[in-house]
Parts: structure tokens; sequence; C-alpha cells
């Protein structure tokens, strides 16, 4: 936008060559605190147990040690939650593509009758919610999914700002092209598997995105539904009790983390192990992330000016 | 399939009943009614459970006997007696408008910064590290929080390594820091994300506006304020009514996630409070009254902000 063109019709001023190195600056100072928490987490999930309570790990292990790692793989419980978190966050994602995208493409059409109403609804759900204590009832006296895997799966199947996202993306092709498949004699549902979900595509890869992420961070719905039943946890779940038990020696500070020290001769202490679960939580958001990217920044910019 | 050649007449006027309309549109309804019912039965039904807000729970016998009696305002005149509850909706507000105001002014700022990098590269790399913590769950942020807010963490190392500090600060541990630090973490966490919605306002901002300004002689500062900031007006207001209407609710995780008993009392939410009084105490009554007053108030919150903009010329919501 501020072309070559402009900057000669105009005497250069200090701050044109001064700006854009500050906000260089800011910005790599911006990535800096951005990263920083993420790399420090890393660095004490490869350091040895006992040196790392001394604390003052910055960007790189002190004491290099696979141990916390190691400890890890060795306990079947996070195999378990590992499948548990991977296993709902797929059936979530397809299911939830499979009847939002037909829902949206539905409420897109203009001509559909029931549109207007089904609309509103869906929209008021975004601001009226009946509550924490109403939905726990719902789902655990009348619908007794509590301490069942489908308590993970049959609650969150729907989103109504992904719904928008989509239908918002769906209104913006060409309505030819919807006509002419008509007028060939396609019905709605083929018009839509044929016609309209292989050019939805960006959109669907940012919504599955958004669905996948929601899915494999949530820890709240294991808490309250299955935190007795020991195979159905997630891995977000075990690092939480991890945050509880860590807790104890935040608050007490620095005697107790020496007194941890002094007793522990196991070489990893509940901070490395916390900082390695976090990791191995973290990574298949960072293995995913990168891919849809490019899709999301222009589905999320879509949907929110609609929602 | 002439259903569907006479659903596209119909947009020229002719009109039919609306049973046989929806009759021709069978293959829409099939699409889209399952998962309306599936809303109506997960959004709409649970509201009836609001009806528990004007029930006992306070006889444990009686509950284990499935007997709950009507006891009309009664929960909500106990609530709103308790000095808990009126601290808990303190907190509330308190993180809500810390996390609005400093959310928005750094997601504007950081979009205007953004906005005036030239390089491309450069730009997508900022974009991309920033948008990154939005993806992480709050248990990691907060796993990772109790690493750089612990006293012998960074930032101590840092506050008294510069000799802002003498001794180190207990973040985690001493109430007065509580809200700020959940302000700080939501803007590390949410400020790169909030600003895409700004940036595209942004670049649909016609670039003829900046030139005709810098004929004029505007300067960069000028040009961001009198361009750049008239033309993300609308988008700001549209999310300011949006987070209006969202003012009671100051997240729950992170508050539950971060807060320990040492600063219970400025990390309490309306969501723990109801939370700690529904599921781990069983006063249904209490709990569903509390959460009920939450929803009516963001209803009156919405409705009110939204009526404002209007009165005021803006876009609005509804």
């Amino acid at each position: 936008m501020t072309n070559s063109i402009e900057m000669n019709k105009r005497p250069r001023r200090r701050n044109d060559v001064v700006f854009p190195i500050v906000n260089t600056c800011i910005l790599i100072l911006l990535m800096f605190v951005t990263l920083y928490p993420v790399i420090n987490t890393l660095a004490y999930s490869f350091n040895d147990g006992t040196d790392a309570l001394k604390g003052g790990i910055s960007l790189w292990p002190r004491v290099f040690s696979l141990q916390s790692y190691r400890s890890i793989l060795q306990d079947p419980a996070v195999y378990q939650a590992a499948w548990i978190s991977a296993s709902k966050t797929v059936l979530i994602t397809l299911l939830n593509l499979f009847w939002t995208g037909m829902l949206a493409y539905a409420l897109a059409r203009r001509e559909y009758v029931l549109r207007k109403l089904i609309t509103t609804m869906l929209v008021l759900t975004m601001y009226i919610n009946a509550g924490l204590i109403p939905n726990y009832l719902l789902i655990t006296k009348t619908l007794h999914l509590s301490k069942s895997y489908w308590v993970y799966i049959i609650p969150t199947m729907f989103s109504c700002f992904n719904m928008i996202v989509i239908r918002t993306y769906i209104v913006g092709l060409p309505d030819a092209l919807v006509e002419s498949a008509r007028i060939d004699g396609a019905g709605d549902i083929r018009v839509y598997w044929q016609i309209i979900f292989p050019l939805c595509t960006p959109v669907l890869a940012t919504v599955a995105l958004f669905v996948a992420v929601g899915s494999w961070n949530s820890w709240f719905d294991t808490h309250l539904y299955c935190a007795s039943k020991k195979n159905l946890l997630t891995l977000q779940y075990l690092l939480k009790m991890k945050l509880a038990t860590t807790q104890a020696s935040a608050n007490a500070g620095k005697a107790t983390a020496e007194a941890l020290a002094n007793s522990n001769s196991t070489k990893t202490t509940p901070v490395t192990i916390r900082c390695a679960i976090t990791v191995i939580s973290t990574i298949p958001i960072l293995v995913v992330y990168p891919f849809l990217q490019k899709y999301f920044v222009t589905g999320m910019a879509l949907g929110s000016v609609k929602g | 399939m002439t259903e569907y050649t006479q659903g596209v007449k119909l947009r020229t006027g002719k009109r039919k009943g609306f049973f046989r309309q929806l009759a021709g549109q069978w293959q829409l309804a099939l699409m889209s009614v399952p998962m309306f019912l599936y809303v109506l039965l997960f959004n709409y039904v649970p509201m009836w459970g609001w009806i528990n807000a004007f029930k006992d729970y306070g006889n444990r016998k009686l509950v284990a006997r499935g007997i709950t009696p009507y006891n009309g305002l009664a929960n909500f005149k106990w609530l709103f007696s308790r000095p808990d509850f009126y601290q808990a909706i303190r907190n509330t507000l308190a993180m809500s408008v810390i996390n609005l105001v400093f959310g928005t002014v750094s997601a504007i700022l950081l979009a205007i910064l953004l906005n005036e990098v030239r390089n491309r590269g450069f730009k997508r790399t900022v974009q991309t590290v920033t948008y990154l913590p939005h993806f992480l769950s709050m248990v990691i942020v907060v796993a990772m929080a109790q690493n750089i807010f612990a006293t012998n963490g960074p930032i101590n190392a840092l506050l008294t390594g510069v000799g802002l500090a003498k001794t180190p600060i207990f973040w985690l541990g001493e109430g007065k820091y509580f809200w700020w630090l959940v302000g700080v973490i939501n803007v590390w966490k949410e400020v790169g994300w909030g600003t895409i919605i700004y940036i595209s306002a942004m670049t649909s901002i016609d670039p003829s506006l900046y030139e005709a300004a810098a004929i004029d002689g505007a300067g960069r500062f000028h040009r961001i304020m009198h361009v750049t900031l008239p033309g993300i007006r609308s988008t700001f207001i549209i999310l300011l009514i949006m987070n209006i209407g969202h003012l009671m609710e100051a997240g729950f995780e992170i508050q539950y996630l971060l807060g320990n008993g040492l600063v219970a009392s400025y990390s309490r939410t309306i969501d723990i409070f109801v939370l700690e009084y529904g599921i781990q105490q069983m006063d249904m009554g209490v709990a569903t009254a509390a959460g009920m007053f939450k929803s009516v108030v963001a209803i009156i919150l919405l409705v009110s902000a939204n009526f404002i903009a209007k009165r005021l010329g803006e876009d609005t919501l509804v």
C-alpha cells in the first residue's frame, strides 16, 4: 500500500526510516515473549528432575536427562489416555463435519422454508445458555451419559459458530452451481455432496481444526463426568491432575521444593513430569497447526464478521 | 424433480402452503432437522432445569428420597445475603473487564503494527507464532505459567536481576496479583488470534485513502489515526457488543486451574461458585439460581449494548 511511487512524491521523513526498524524490533520481541514459555517448558522437560527444582532454567536444559519422558512412556495410563484423547478427537471431528456441513448448506438455501426459524434458534444458543447445572442434570440424570465414552462425543457434535463459518462460505459460492445442478435433476443431498462439499475444502479444514483442537484440549468434561473412570481419562486430564499435585510446591515455595529435592532419588520430580506431559500433549497441535494455518485465517475472518 | 423447479418459481411470487413447500424440500429438511432437534435437546431442553432454582435442595434426607419442594425465591434471597456471592460477581466482572480492555487494546495495537509491515514473509512468521497460543489448552497454558511465574522462575529472575524487586515475588500465591495474572495470560494466549478480524477489516480499507492522506502531508501516525482506526470502527463496535454480552463470562478454566486456596477470594468467579455449590456440595437449587442470575444478566447486557449501538447509528448484532 505505501509503495515506492508514494514515497517519491513527498519528502522522506525521519519517521519512515525509524518506524519500520522499531516496529520490527517490537514484533521480534513479541515473538520471543510468545515462544519463551513453550521453549522454557521444553527445556524443563529435558532437564534432570532434582536439578530442575533449583529453578533458573531458561531456554536450554542445565543437566540433560530423558528420565521424565522415560518414566511417562512406561506408564500404561498415559497410553490409554492418549488413545482416548485421539479417538474421541477423530470421531468428534468427523461427526461435526458431517452434520454441520449439511446443516450449513440447508441454511444457506434462501428458498428453504425452515431457514429463518432454525437459524434464529441456533444463533440464540451463542448467547443464551442454560448453564452448568441444568446441562449437568441433563447429561447425568436424563441421558445417563456419565462414566461413559459417549459423554465425550454426544454433547459436542455441534457448534453454531462453525456452522456460520461454513454457511458464509457456501453463500459466497456462485448460485449458478446449485441452480444448474438442480435443473439437471439433482436433489439437494446430491448437490451438496457432489458439488458443494468438494468446493468447501478450505472452510471445512478450518472447522476441522477448530473442532479437533477443542476436543483435544477439553478436560472439564472428564473432570465432571469421568474422573472416577481410570480408563476414560484423557491426556489433558492427566496433565490437570499433575497441576494439582505441583500446586502444593508452587504454593509453599522454595522450602518444600528443596525438601522434595532432598527426599527424591528417582531423578524425576512432579515439575519435570508435568513439563514432559505438557510437551507430549502439545505435539499433536504443533504438528497439525502449520498445515491448516493458510485455511483458518480466511475462515475466521469470514465467520466472525457474520457471527 | 419438479419440486425444485417449483422451488425456483417461488421466488417469482407464486405462494403455496407451508407444508406443501416443506414436502417439496424434504431433502433440505433431512439435512437440517436432525441437527436442529439435537440443538433443541442440548441447548433448549436444559433450560427446563432452571426450575431447580425455585426448589429446596437443603434437606439431604428429602433430596435422597427424590423430594425437592418448591421454595419460591428463597434460593435467590439466600444468594443475595451471601458475601461470597457478591465476591464472585466482583471477581467475574473485574476479570472480564480486564480481559476485555487489555484484550481489545492489545489486539488492535498488534494489528496496526502488523498492518505496517511490508515484508510478507516476516508478517506471516509473526502471525504464525502469535496465533499459536490460541490453540493450546488452558491446562497447558497454566502448566507453563506455573513455570514462568514460579518464585524461582524467569519473571522473578528478571525482576530481581534489573533491581525492580528485592526478593522474588510470590505471583501465584497472592490474591492481589491474581486478576492481573489472568489478564496477562489471556493477552499472551489470545492477542495474535484477536488480530485476525482487525487485520481483515484493515485490508478492506480503500488504499486510495492512504494515498490521499499521504499527498495531503499526513505522516504515518496521522494515517493510522485518521484512516486505519476509522476503518476498523464498525468491526470494533460489533465485537464490543458481543463482548459486553459475554461480560458475565470471565472464563472459568483459567481461574479454576490457576487458582488455589491462597487466592480463592480473588479467583472465585460465578462459574466456580456454581460448580462448588452445585457439583461439590450438591445444592442444585442455589447453584442453578446463581447460574440463572448470570444468564439473565448476560441477556440484559447484550440487549442493552445492542440498543445503545443502534441509537448511536452503528451496525448492530441483531
